[in-house]
């Protein structure tokens, strides 16, 4: 019954001084750029490769993390640790490691099935970039720089850690990115090795 | 301000002047109740509202200006190119033209102030005005040579048909109880009492089917986006649509113009308030019209096409109707003391 309904003054009332409350109400809105939200103690965000104390590298390049990636995000590829240069405590360690953050769908696999626990996933988030490129992450903007420690693991953040690391992407990267997808060693291997879409 | 001061500057360079001015005036305004409306909206929806550009958001309007000038003009294949580029124009002289006759404040003996013209019959001038702005929607649907704007345009014709009647009859109450149909001696006529207060159920008739005139929400059907994209303007772009946007919020200011002028008094203030200048008090009453807009369109849905009709035939022109014939019963036995 439509003239039951516009008639009905006290419901009309009711409507506007509803809305009218609600222009006073306080605002749930978190000012992004400015304003930051604290994340979760465990937040999956960017991936991070750990190092030990004694600044050597945890990864031992077994591929474990690149075999459990339900993505097929992560490509690792392993060398013989040389006498002289010792990257990792182990046999080997990952001469390339590179993860594709826009396949990477933040589970967290990859950091369970590290046996080293090398692989981490940080709260970092901001990976915006206008070049599909960059942001196939390798070694060099994955691994923890030696001046900055050795990474934390995800069980000991205690209460989280600050919602802001600092903008990721600004890091420099050893892939050509401007020579695109095929520059990357996952992107290279696709050429080779399958047909169709290479990512 | 002395009078002499006409005696030396001709009229059309007086007229010309203020013109100037009340277009200025008016675009700014236009451009900040945009910035108002999103805002109002915002805290209605429990949101900020547009905040990001300079303090409080208020370069928006210039973004938005720049945005609009700097995006693609598109006239559609089956379009009619002359009228779907003439269509805008129409929209926006008619609502930009009934700013001539709106007395913004009271004048003064020389002319300068007030408003542009003093037409003696300045709401006809104001309604015929609003008519010819109809055109704009119509003929821009019409044009576009594409589904959704002519059904659109279709619905503006028998929305403004059906609404504008009613909307007449309310004033027409008005005009009894002023005896004059100029809006300087409506405004005059009601130093003593304010027409809202006599002509109650005219003024209501009044917001609501002014609401209808200015195809806001909830009585946007001519633009429904959920059933018609964009309606009337659904293929215009660039700074076609922004003449539209202009014109539907210069109408909205031209209706909340009227509304102060015939029902709240226009700058006559409220009892023991005189200090305050009467332009205070005209913008001040229109600007909470303004509002009221705002805060019905966040509140309300939008009604659906045949209840639209259906209110606008069955009910409000029948109670239009008998608030007028009751008006001028009882005028006609007090005479014409108001």
């Amino acid at each position: 019954m439509a003239r039951k309904n516009l008639f009905n003054v006290f419901a009309l009332v009711r409507g506007f001084t509803t809305t009218l409350s609600y222009a006073f109400k306080k605002k749930p809105t978190i000012e992004y750029p400015t304003v930051k939200k604290q994340h979760a103690p465990r937040f999956h965000g960017l991936h991070e490769l750990r190092r030990y104390a004694d600044g050597k590298e945890r990864c031992i390049g077994c591929e474990l993390c690149s075999i459990s990636c339900p993505a097929n995000a992560i490509t690792v590829i392993g060398a013989e640790n040389a006498p002289s240069d010792r990257r990792s405590p182990g046999e080997r360690y990952a001469a390339r490691y590179e993860i594709d953050e826009l396949r990477c769908i933040f589970c967290g696999l990859c950091e369970e099935a590290c046996p080293t626990d090398a692989i981490v996933l940080t709260p970092r988030f901001e990976m915006a970039d206008y070049r599909r490129g960059a942001f196939v992450y390798s070694k060099d903007r994955l691994l923890v720089a030696p001046s900055e420690g050795v990474g934390t693991p995800p069980d000991e953040r205690p209460g989280g850690i600050p919602a802001d690391l600092g903008m990721v992407s600004n890091k420099k990267s050893t892939v050509d990115i401007t020579a695109g997808y095929e520059a990357t060693a996952r992107g290279k291997y696709l050429k080779e090795h399958r047909r169709g879409l290479a990512g | 301000m002395d009078a002499t001061l006409t005696q030396y500057v001709p009229l059309w360079l007086v007229v010309l002047i203020k013109s100037a001015i009340v277009l200025l005036v008016v675009i700014t305004t236009f451009a900040y109740s945009m910035l108002f409306e999103r805002k109002v909206m915002g805290w209605m929806q429990l949101r900020p509202g547009p905040n990001r550009t300079g303090p409080w958001g208020l370069m928006q309007p210039a973004a938005d200006a720049v945005k609009m000038m700097f995006k693609e003009d598109l006239t559609p294949d089956t379009a009619d190119p002359l009228i779907y580029k003439l269509a805008p124009f129409i929209s926006l002289i008619t609502a930009m033209g009934v700013f001539a006759v709106i007395p913004f404040a009271e004048p003064t003996g020389d002319g300068w102030f007030g408003s542009i013209g003093d037409v003696n019959a300045g709401i006809l001038f104001l309604f015929a005005l609003s008519s010819i702005g109809v055109y704009g929607i119509s003929l821009a649907g019409w044009a576009s040579g594409s589904k959704f704007p002519l059904l659109g345009s279709v619905r503006s014709t028998a929305q403004m048909i059906s609404y504008e009647l009613s909307m007449s009859m309310s004033v027409i109450g008005v005009l009894i109880l002023a005896g004059s149909t100029s809006l300087m001696t409506i405004v005059h006529q009601q130093a003593r009492i304010w027409f809202v207060v006599p002509q109650l159920v005219g003024f209501v008739i009044y917001v609501i089917t002014a609401v209808a005139e200015t195809n806001r929400a909830p009585f946007d059907l001519v633009e429904a986006e959920t059933e018609l994209v964009g309606g009337f303007h659904t293929e215009y772009s660039g700074l076609r649509f922004g003449l539209f946007f202009i014109a539907e919020y210069l109408n909205m200011i031209t209706v909340s113009c009227i509304a102060t002028l015939l029902f709240l008094g226009g700058w006559n203030p409220l009892f023991g308030l005189g200090f305050i200048p009467g332009i205070v008090w005209f913008l001040a009453k229109a600007a909470l019209f303004l509002f009221f807009y705002i805060w019905l369109r966040t509140t309300l849905p939008r009604i659906r096409y045949d209840r639209l009709m259906d209110f606008g035939w069955k009910v409000l022109l029948p109670v239009a109707t008998l608030n007028l014939v009751v008006t001028a019963v009882v005028i006609s036995f007090m005479g014409s003391q108001g």
